[in-house]
């Protein structure tokens, strides 16, 4: 090949040329890379922590409720059901909530209405857990306090309900405190993983139903939610995620009693709370056990999320983005 | 009776009107619900916290729990310190983990499933990052420093961070990239000198807005900075954070802890309110801008 003039000029620098270009594609990858491994270390880390834990309790850290720890019982049933009942709290208040505004801001807000609300509801996922625990165990649990009372009085004579809604909170902390403020902190997730959804919804089913006469509510229940079922069920199941690790707020709101009860107004503990509350106190397996609550935490909250998120990498794939 | 299109469109007083406006009634509603909590919580910790904070709060020692007065210097050093040495680390991990998702990975297999992963990688608790730095370093080098939660922070804001970046980097168009592939550029040199900087101010505002959720984190450090009274501008050595002191004084008993904990509430907010509205006014200034794209 003759040589070109271009060629030569250009030859020297063209193999650091070559050279920086693929340094810097490697160091992208492996920067790609680092989650994938980071997960890993976590997975392996953790897990082996815990290890002394697992194999002395065995099935027990599963199946018992006894967390005694001058005995070396680790149980923690008691807590995991704790993380269950303030989750479902939590998703029962806000997952209406949530889908309420998402709606809101697509389909009723008028244009300049719809980035100050959204903006709104940003700033709450903006304020530290640890600000709504301290506002939860200050100002809203002494204030709930008595209401729970008179609500309990309302269901007196229902049956089921007047084992749920029951129970005696201390200076107001309890799972229903707990559930409270959790459903405030998972909404804004749950509103704009929605709101993300539902503005996939095309044009042209929403025009459609309009144009056989369905009104507005009409329209949002035969096309718009329809549509959108998967991918409010997958924005349902992070926030499902959120509330289950949530911690700090938990920990000063919920109580710290290893009872199992259905009664939503007594206090209670839940796994990722208890890890925060007694970490510093603990030592040999009993910190073990902790690490091990927080694996199972890792393992759930893993579990969960790749479902959801694979759904809407699925739906997105359908709905033609990405 | 002749029926007009008005009547068509929008039929009123029956059933179905009804319905549609209470619907949309429950919709406004569940807006201002959520608005209630915001409210209070923000003027609670105005009024509470504004009673002791101040430049002296901000600088002064930590005094012992009973005492009234003092400040948290050491916690505001603490976590300036620690989320700013957390940003140094998961930042230019996570641009150039951006970068690889969307200008070599795009949609290979392996960036597929690294996107998911980066995804679910959100999603792991915070307390997890804790105990993961807990086992992985502080067993290790058996000691408690601000070192320790900067990393916790920063496998917490890394997912973020890649996300943004590459959100940020798919909203530029292809026919730049194009243009400088046809001036003879090299991979390399089209993602540092076109696309990158096109994506910035985008960019940016992610990372601000990782800053403000990580600066506000409290399990993640609970175990593994230890504690302090004076301040420690050192990445080794124990520490403290603004977090961390409203965590421990909001269930002391006594009046002085409290206000404490309400005046380090008001300077983590105003703290996560800057970046916030910092990243607002970048991602405003890029959709002003955008008209260019």
């Amino acid at each position: 090949m003759p040589p070109f003039a271009a060629e030569t000029l250009l030859h020297d620098r063209d193999r650091r040329g070559v050279a920086t270009d693929r340094a810097f594609r490697s160091v992208s990858v492996v920067a790609g890379f680092s989650v994938l491994a980071l997960l890993g270390l976590i997975l392996v880390s953790t897990t082996n922590a815990a290890w002394p834990a697992f194999s002395a309790q065995g099935l027990r850290f599963f199946t018992s409720t006894t967390w005694d720890v001058p005995k070396g019982e680790f149980g923690a049933l008691a807590f995991a059901y704790g993380t269950l009942i303030v989750s479902v709290i939590a998703l029962v208040l806000a997952v209406p909530v949530s889908i309420g505004i998402s709606l809101y801001i697509t389909e009723v807000a008028p244009p300049r209405l719809r980035k100050p609300v959204i903006y709104t509801i940003d700033l709450l996922a903006t304020i530290p857990s640890v600000v709504y625990g301290l506002w939860g165990v200050r100002v809203f649990a002494p204030w709930i306090d008595p209401r729970y009372e008179s609500i309990a009085g309302w269901f007196d004579s229902i049956p089921v309900l007047n084992t749920v809604f029951n129970g005696r909170p201390i200076s107001g902390v309890s799972f229903m405190t707990a559930g409270i403020i959790v459903a405030i902190m998972i909404t804004p997730i749950i509103t704009s993983l929605t709101r993300e959804v539902l503005t996939t919804v095309p044009s042209s089913l929403k025009q459609g139903a309009y144009a056989i006469g369905a009104t507005r509510w009409e329209m949002i229940r035969g096309a718009v939610l329809p549509h959108s079922r998967g991918g409010i069920t997958a924005a349902v199941m992070i926030g499902l995620g959120r509330a289950m690790g949530e911690t700090i707020a938990v920990a000063l709101v919920i109580g710290s009693s290893s009872v199992v009860s259905a009664r939503l107004f007594n206090p209670g503990d839940a796994m990722a709370a208890v890890i925060a509350n007694q970490f510093g106190e603990s030592t040999g397996d009993y910190r073990a056990a902790l690490i091990g609550l927080g694996v199972v935490l890792f393992f759930i909250t893993f579990f969960i999320n790749s479902l959801a998120r694979v759904w809407i990498t699925r739906g997105r794939r359908r709905a033609g983005i990405l | 009776m002749a029926i007009t299109v008005g009547d068509l469109t929008r039929p009123r007083g029956n059933a179905r009107s009804i319905r549609d406006a209470i619907a949309t009634g429950l919709m406004a509603t569940s807006v201002v619900l959520v608005m209630i909590p915001l409210v209070l919580v923000l003027t609670y910790v105005i009024e509470r916290g504004s009673a002791l904070f101040g430049w002296r709060f901000l600088t002064s020692d930590i005094p012992t729990t009973r005492s009234s007065g003092g400040g948290m210097g050491p916690a505001v050093a603490g976590t300036l310190l620690i989320t700013g040495t957390a940003t140094a680390i998961s930042v230019p991990l996570g641009v150039m983990g951006g970068i690889y998702l969307n200008e070599y990975g795009r949609n290979s297999r392996p960036a597929v499933m690294l996107r998911v992963l980066t995804d679910v990688m959100t999603g792991v608790p915070s307390i997890v990052m804790g105990l993961f730095v807990y086992t992985f370093l502080v067993l290790r080098t058996q000691s408690l420093s601000g070192m320790a939660g900067a990393l916790a922070l920063a496998a917490l804001m890394l997912p973020v961070v890649i996300r943004a970046t590459e959100e940020m980097l798919r909203l530029v168009p292809d026919d730049l990239r194009f243009g400088s592939f046809a001036l003879g550029s090299r991979r390399a040199t089209t993602i540092w000198r076109v696309a990158l900087p096109a994506a910035l101010p985008g960019i940016i505002s992610g990372a601000l807005l990782a800053i403000a959720r990580a600066a506000g984190e409290t399990a993640p450090l609970l175990f593994v900075i230890g504690i302090t009274s004076k301040p420690n501008w050192s990445l080794s050595g124990t520490n403290t954070a603004l977090s961390v002191q409203i965590f421990r004084n909001a269930t002391q008993p006594f009046e002085g802890a409290q206000q404490r904990a309400w005046a380090a509430a008001l300077t983590l907010i105003l703290i996560a309110f800057a970046f916030t509205i910092l990243a607002r006014l970048l991602s405003a200034a890029l959709t002003r801008r955008s008209g260019a794209f």
